[in-house]
């Protein structure tokens, strides 16, 4: 399934070196784009994530190279396999750690989703802790039945006899720049309508690492989606060692008393920029909220943020229809109905497949959530 | 020696052999042949000039071994398995008793006592005969017709009962509908409805069992003709292969799934001949011959043991029975068809003959035992019918570890609605906590 644009990302890279991986346009390998157009200013984490932690500068994929590195370190049964993990993978989260924990435990699978997550839930079952990676989670689908009826289910139906909890699929998601249809994709909505899943997504270095190794580690099977354009841009003071950050829980990142802005992943950059613009153009305090976990998802840091500020918007990537910013919308509705000030505002990608030139047009930008914050405030 | 094979090192040899006068062509076909090897990543072969579709052919066809002829009677002495008296029994009266519990538990789906059922008949060798060959604590990932397996390795009566009732006692937990079983010391892994998914599974856990220190255990897997047809099916061949795994694939290859015949399943030589396609060796038995699956087995186990590799077994059965309880299976298949299988080619007949021939079995012991099977069933049947199912609670446990906050809202919701509206619910069916 992995198709063109992997396979320009390693041609890249075997030419130019691996700081051109996200620079090549995939359907001009040889007239290299070399300017790279982000729609979000990276906003680092720079509060400590553990108090008196050593830290080190890491971009996002070395944070989850890092949190794999000890994984693997920490449980001698834990395995990393997927297609083209064995030499680093094409975002390079793996490099060096078959060198280091031997080809029997990092390990190339052959090219079929359905397998990988179907082997992955085996490994689990027999005991072991498994760590599996899709190489984008546009090629999600193809492993969705065992994805969402078979390790969702299988402590449930078994009555706890069986269980695949030490089960972790990672997965590139979300907008690069020229993803296009089939590498831009953020399918967490799919994922967060199956009881039994847990999703995260991290906004960068420090709450990759962090909830990647929970993720890891909790008793069942989690989703992990990795926003790619993230991989490079986001550099932070990541800390060493075991750190974990719990999942089911969000992070309200701004404090503010008008409007809640709720989004994940690289959205969240958006929204940090969408409260600046708000602070100094309208004179509106925006609360930003990163949710982390889909899957479930920490309804009372929601409810309090919005009880407070009595406006909502909620911000992401993926279309609008039945994108987890309705349940978000809905919950929000039933739960603090009193405290509304105005409806609730999605500001989303539109139902439409991900378009390639039409990318600008598609997202959720900063002037459109900034379009929202006027409208909810002058509702 | 293919890599010093050049153009200028093919202009030597023509000078050489031209100024000896020696037949030119010969030479440089066997130089092609010995030097010229292809260089080409992706396969192993040679060379050839003749433009040829490959065709598989009927009269290679994977041959069906067999130990027993239709009267029981042991072909070759050679492969007469030295098993006890005492195993040959065992063996025996679980087929026998796996086919009467399903005569009984599909009558009593008949009286609407229980919601499903599937039986076994005809595939009850296939299943015995493979199990007896493997470890106790060799991990068996089902499809939903190996109850057999189940019996031979000794679950309770009662466990079976519970599981298709559902009720509090069920390992499962009344989860999910009944033929679902799972038996965590039998290391028989739950059964679940989507076909073939327990493949790549399997493979999975046998790669995790390799990687265990002075590991033992192995793993085997069952499936019927058509659940090969789905995409895990070719997922699982091919991570075994090259993942290396010490995997039993167990086909059993019964000629339906539900209405469709194998025709409209496949056109290759069964299930077996995809095996070489994925670099896995194959074996074909006679599934109704309950020797032959042992020795089959038995052989395949030793295999994907020592070599740490993956055999595909292909049992060639008939499904006697319907599909399950929702399937007429007269609407698409003869009934003389069905007849011959339950009669003349049936594996229990054939296994009691050669049992009956050795002096180990008699019409009176088999009268006997089929008394006292059909006895112990019934009331395990009807003792399990008396418990009550489990507490409603029940259905919120097990989706995740441990229950969420709003798993926990959702059950303060249901209490308070059965408050109100408990009258409307089947309650008395169900404990109460």
């Amino acid at each position: 399934m992995a198709g063109f644009y992997t396979s320009c990302v390693v041609r890249s890279l075997n030419k130019q070196g691996f700081r051109q991986i996200l620079n090549v346009h995939p359907a001009a390998c040889s007239n290299v784009q070399n300017k790279r157009l982000l729609h979000f200013k990276y906003y680092p984490d720079t509060k400590p994530a553990k108090q008196g932690a050593e830290t080190k500068k890491m971009n996002m994929f070395q944070a989850i190279n890092n949190a794999l590195d000890i994984a693997m370190e920490n449980d001698e049964t834990a395995v990393l396999f997927g297609e083209d993990v064995a030499f680093g993978g094409v975002f390079r989260c793996s490099v060096g750690l078959q060198d280091k924990y031997g080809n029997d435990r990092v390990f190339n699978t052959p090219l079929c989703e359905q397998g990988i997550a179907g082997f992955g839930i085996g490994v689990a079952v027999a005991g072991a802790t498994s760590i599996a990676e899709l190489q984008f989670a546009d090629y999600m689908f193809p492993a969705f039945d065992q994805i969402m009826n078979e390790a969702a289910k299988y402590r449930y139906r078994s009555g706890g006899l069986f269980d695949c909890g030490k089960l972790t699929i990672r997965a590139p998601c979300s907008a690069v720049g020229h993803g296009a249809v089939y590498h831009s994709q953020s399918p967490e909505a799919y994922f967060a309508h199956t009881p039994g899943l847990k999703v995260a997504i991290p906004r960068g270095p420090i709450t990759a690492k962090g909830l990647l190794m929970s993720c890891i580690q909790d008793p069942d099977p989690c989703i992990f989606l990795e926003p790619k354009v993230l991989y490079r841009t986001a550099e932070e003071l990541v800390p060493q060692g075991d750190f974990v950050l719990p999942l089911g829980k969000a992070e309200v990142l701004l404090k503010g008393d008008n409007v809640t802005l709720i989004g994940w992943g690289t959205q969240i950059h958006v929204l940090l920029e969408v409260a600046e613009m708000a602070k100094q153009e309208l004179k509106v305090n925006c609360e930003v909220i990163d949710l982390m976990s889909i899957l479930p998802w920490d309804k009372d840091t929601v409810y309090e943020s919005v009880k407070k500020t009595g406006r909502v918007i909620v911000a992401h990537e993926a279309p609008l229809t039945c994108g987890f910013g309705s349940e978000l919308a809905a919950s929000i509705q039933e739960s603090c109905f009193l405290h509304l000030e105005a409806p609730v505002m999605r500001v989303t990608g539109f139902d439409t497949p991900f378009p390639h030139v039409f990318e600008p047009f598609y997202l959720p930008t900063k002037w459109r959530c900034i379009e929202a914050v006027k409208k909810v405030i002058a509702y | 020696m293919a890599l010093f094979y050049n153009i200028s090192m093919a202009a030597v040899i023509k000078n050489v052999f031209r100024a000896k006068n020696i037949n030119l062509k010969l030479i440089m076909s066997h130089a092609r042949t010995f030097c010229d090897a292809p260089k080409f990543p992706g396969a192993k072969t040679s060379w050839t000039e003749k433009l040829e579709i490959s065709h598989a052919k009927p009269q290679d066809n994977l041959p069906v071994y067999r130990v027993l002829d239709r009267e029981g009677n042991v072909i070759d002495s050679s492969h007469e398995p030295k098993l006890s008296e005492e195993v040959l029994k065992k063996m025996y009266r679980s087929m026998t008793l796996l086919s009467i519990m399903d005569n009984i538990l599909y009558e009593s789906q008949r009286q609407g006592r229980i919601s499903f059922y599937m039986t076994n008949l005809g595939e009850e060798a296939a299943q015995i005969g493979s199990i007896a060959a493997m470890r106790d604590d060799d991990m068996v990932f089902g499809q939903y017709r190996e109850a057999g397996v189940l019996v031979y390795r000794g679950m309770a009566l009662d466990v079976f009962m519970n599981q298709c009732y559902g009720n509090n006692k069920d390992l499962g937990k009344g989860k999910q509908m009944p033929v679902h079983y799972g038996n965590k010391d039998l290391n028989f892994v739950t059964i679940s409805s989507p076909l073939t998914t327990q493949l790549p599974q399997a493979v999975g856990a046998a790669y995790a069992f390799k990687r265990i220190k002075n590991n033992e255990r192995a793993v085997i897997t069952y499936f019927g003709d058509g659940a090969a047809s789905e995409g895990d099916f070719h997922a699982a061949l091919n991570f075994a292969a090259t993942l290396e795994c010490p995997i039993l694939f167990f086909c059993r290859n019964n000629g339906y799934a539900i209405s469709t015949p194998t025709y409209e399943q496949y056109r290759g030589d069964g299930i077996a001949s995809r095996g070489p396609g994925y670099g896995i060796g194959a074996v074909r038995c006679d599934g109704n011959d309950v020797l032959a699956v042992y020795n089959t087995v038995q052989l395949a186990r030793k295999y994907i043991t020592e070599h740490c590799k993956p055999i595909l077994v292909e049992a060639m059965t008939y499904r006697v029975g319907h599909h399950s309880t929702s399937d007429d299976s007269t609407a698409y298949r003869p009934k003389e068809e069905i007849g011959m299988w339950s009669t003349t080619e049936n594996p229990i007949g054939k296994f009691k003959k050669y049992l009956v021939t050795r002096g180990l079995w008699s019409d009176q012991e088999e009268q006997q035992w089929t008394k006292e099977a059909r006895t112990q069933i019934l009331q395990s049947f009807n003792k399990a019918e008396k418990v009550p199912k489990p507490d409603w609670r029940e259905m919120f446990e097990g989706v995740y570890e441990s229950l969420t906050p709003d798993l926990k809202s959702q059950i303060e919701e249901m209490e308070s609605h059965l408050k109100v509206y408990g009258a409307n619910y089947p309650l008395e069916s169900f404990k109460s906590s």
